[in-house]
């Protein structure tokens, strides 16, 4: 065991798998001998070679495209992503072409391509390094979207994604990089060195893609986060007293149904909390889920706490994040009912 | 605020228009054609810079006569030639029969490729089996040059019982792994840049298989195109990139994609690498400029964007009536003739072949298209046979997920 941050478990699971697969290889704007803007790929360029881990044009279309003939002819690239404000010009080849060729092909070819990229806000990022795109992809049938909440899920889920033999969308909470966020802004950094989760395998190991993880148990109220909301969820309920069940999802597509649905059968009420916009965010899938499968055991209205529908405002920081005190409130709300 | 009076011109919009609209007398005077056997054949390991020439000429081996002149002859054998001819023939008898199959309410949509058979058909002689090809719609020919089953391919077009593609797939979008042809999309220009990763992949693990990818004039507007010159470039990825100038993109002559102002080929002299302009009506120009382009990226020297310069002879797809748009007599004026023909002819004049033997060959063919229907159509036609329903699930992912198991049930599947 090692104490990682998100940053180093993360650079351990493609370490990990290049050591293990030579079919990995790592390929990403600036990700090669500088090792990636936020250091996630360091040393990977010069412990393995040129071709294992290399820089790439500024094309995110480009990149996904060739990483899909690479799958295409059984190497398993692990592609990154700058920032998931830039997926944008690459998102026809993940939506026509990666999340399609098996299907089209009949089980002839498939893609088991990884996309690495940085998500979410609480970095004064303004609108073009903050944004939340995970429901974009989760509506899109044949792609497999991962969000991971510390360093040893990271890893974990990061290898189990690598390992997939299908494409899979794997957005890293860019402020959980370096240390827990729970929301409270004002208060002192904390490194991950404090958080149990940071307890990190130096081997092989999975953390498998589909299963959510209850990671405080409670009978009052059911709520369902992923990411840096998980902290903040957790954050929430220690505060306002009340007796929440949190679960990190980990994996939004495929969701872990059977966890979601017998967490909310036990405490009859669901606070749902994401930090991208609203409108047809995944927490309107989660809702419509919890709808469909627990309604009879529902006691208030499904609450929705994400962030508001606009773009994501550089002097606004903390007052468009999800923090605390919305959730609070909206946990206070459904114990009303 | 009003705008400035100046004593400068009015600025005007350019919008291009192509020379002849339906009623026009179809004029292709002013292409610029240079005669066969003129084009120069640089050696294979010229530098990109020293060949600029290429990209703005045309390479051509057969003459009017039907004789093979100048540097790029293949000095191909007879043999060769005839596998050729025969594929080629093959090919635009089967889009004839699926064409009239769609017309007869056998499918829902088929797309032809007449007038450019020898593009795929020339290719597949020159590239390996395991080379892996990145094809458009408009590349059937490599599939049944590669000897696919003509047959698998009707299932495919019927979406019958026996498709190999389980219906997933609108009709003539193959894919066919074992025959080194890449699933098609739909989506164009797509595959262009997919192709360079495939050959990225291949030269990564040392092997020595190549990608060869297809697109379209109208296509090269997309960023795929540019995706794959810049990657191509950068990594010297062994691939050909192949442009298919058939001049239009459904209604939309090639000018609309920029081929007024410069060919398509240039196109590859701002990202350093090298371009051939070929005749694609011309088998053995076609076939010629494929094997310097593939041993170019064989022996490690990566990518040649290659421009084959043919008509589009068919409508766009069974949806489009080209007598719309452009003159109905404009195909049949192409200056640069018709592939079969022009490879019948050189046959004959090197008295290699005869007119008996050519209708006899087509007799052959057709009578084997006829079976292969005849055993497609036994199956089902679109609608009346099909695949299990229970596809409908399969292989979005490996391994389905609790969604599609229930709503396979929710189905009644």
């Amino acid at each position: 065991m090692a104490t990682m941050t998100m940053i180093q478990a993360l650079n351990s699971a493609m370490d990990v798998m290049m050591e293990r697969d030579p079919n990995v290889l790592v390929m990403g704007e600036d990700v090669g001998y500088f090792g990636g803007v936020f250091r996630v790929t360091e040393g990977l360029q010069k412990k393995y070679g040129l071709t294992r881990c290399f820089d790439t044009p500024i094309a995110e279309g480009g990149i996904v495209a060739t990483a899909i003939g690479m799958g295409a002819y059984g190497i398993r690239p692990v592609v990154e992503i700058q920032f998931a404000d830039y997926i944008f010009p690459a998102y026809d080849q993940l939506v026509s072409e990666a999340a399609r060729i098996r299907y089209r092909s009949g089980g002839e070819f498939w893609c088991p391509i990884t996309v690495r990229s940085p998500y979410g806000g609480g970095i004064f990022g303004g609108q073009t390094h903050s944004q939340s795109p995970e429901a974009i992809f989760a509506h899109v049938s044949g792609l497999k979207t991962v969000i991971p909440s510390n360093p040893y899920d990271a890893k974990g889920l990061l290898i189990a994604s690598i390992e997939d033999d299908d494409p899979v969308i794997f957005l890293e909470p860019k402020r959980l990089y370096n240390g827990p966020f729970n929301g409270h802004h004002e208060e002192a950094v904390v490194p991950w060195s404090q958080h149990p989760m940071s307890e990190v395998p130096e081997d092989h190991y999975v953390v498998p893609l589909g299963k959510a993880k209850i990671v405080r148990e409670g009978g009052d109220v059911t709520v369902l986060a992923y990411g840096t909301m998980v902290h903040v969820a957790l954050a929430a309920v220690a505060e306002s007293g009340i007796d929440g069940e949190v679960i990190d999802l980990r994996t939004i597509v495929p969701v872990d149904i059977e966890a979601i649905v017998a967490s909310v059968k036990k405490t009859g009420r669901c606070v749902i909390v994401h930090e991208a916009t609203r409108t047809a965010g995944f927490g309107a899938e989660l809702s419509a889920l919890v709808q469909e499968n627990c309604f009879y055991h529902l006691e208030a209205p499904i609450e929705r706490v994400t962030g508001y529908d606009t773009p994501y405002p550089h002097a606004f920081e903390w007052e468009y994040f999800v923090g605390p005190a919305r959730v609070i409130a909206a946990l206070e709300r459904v114990m009303e009912d | 605020m009003g705008h400035m009076i100046r004593n400068e011109p009015s600025l005007s919009l350019h919008i291009p228009q192509p020379k002849c609209r339906p009623g026009d007398r179809v004029d292709f005077s002013t292409l610029d054609l240079p005669a066969a056997g003129e084009a120069r054949r640089p050696d294979v390991d010229t530098h990109p810079d020293e060949m600029h020439d290429m990209a703005y000429g045309l390479i051509r081996v057969l003459d009017d006569e039907g004789r093979a002149v100048g540097p790029w002859d293949p000095k191909l054998d007879g043999q060769t030639l005839r596998k050729g001819l025969r594929n080629m023939l093959l090919t635009r008898i089967f889009d004839d029969r699926m064409y009239r199959a769609q017309r007869q309410g056998k499918t829902s949509f088929y797309m032809k490729c007449t007038g450019e058979e020898a593009i795929s058909c020339a290719q597949s002689l020159v590239l390996h089996h395991d080379d892996m090809c990145f094809p458009t719609y408009r590349q059937q020919g490599m599939l049944i040059s590669r000897g696919y089953p003509i047959v698998d391919m009707m299932n495919q077009i019927y979406n019958n019982a026996r498709d190999p593609l389980k219906g997933h797939q609108l009709p003539i979008l193959y894919s066919a792994r074992d025959y080194g042809f890449f699933t098609i999309s739909g989506n164009l220009g797509t595959q262009f840049p997919q192709a360079v990763g495939w050959a990225m992949a291949s030269a990564y693990k040392g092997d020595s298989r190549i990608a060869s990818a297809y697109i379209g004039d109208g296509s090269t507007a997309t960023m795929d195109f540019h995706h794959a010159l810049t990657f191509a470039a950068v990594y010297r990825a062994p691939v050909l990139l192949n442009i298919v100038n058939n001049q239009w993109a459904i209604s939309s002559f090639q000018g609309i994609a920029g081929g007024e102002a410069t060919t398509f080929a240039a196109r590859a002299i701002g990202y350093g690498l090298p371009a051939l302009r070929v005749d694609g009506n011309d088998f053995l120009a076609v076939h010629a400029a494929t094997e310097w382009a593939a041993e170019r990226a064989r022996s490690n020297r990566g990518a040649t964007v290659i421009e084959f310069y043919t008509y589009r002879v068919a409508g766009h797809s069974t949806s489009d009536d080209p007598s719309k748009y452009r003159p109905a007599d404009e195909a049949e004026k192409w200056p640069l003739g018709d592939p079969i023909e022009r490879l019948k002819q050189h046959l004959i004049v090197r008295g290699e072949w005869s007119q008996e033997d050519h209708q006899a060959l087509e007799a052959e063919l057709d009578a084997e298209v006829r079976a292969a229907a005849k055993e497609a159509e036994s199956i089902g036609t679109l609608g009346k046979s099909m695949p299990s329903p229970k596809a409908i699930f399969e292989h979005v992912f490996k391994e389905p997920d609790w969604r599609h198991i229930r709503q396979r049930q929710e189905a009644g599947i």
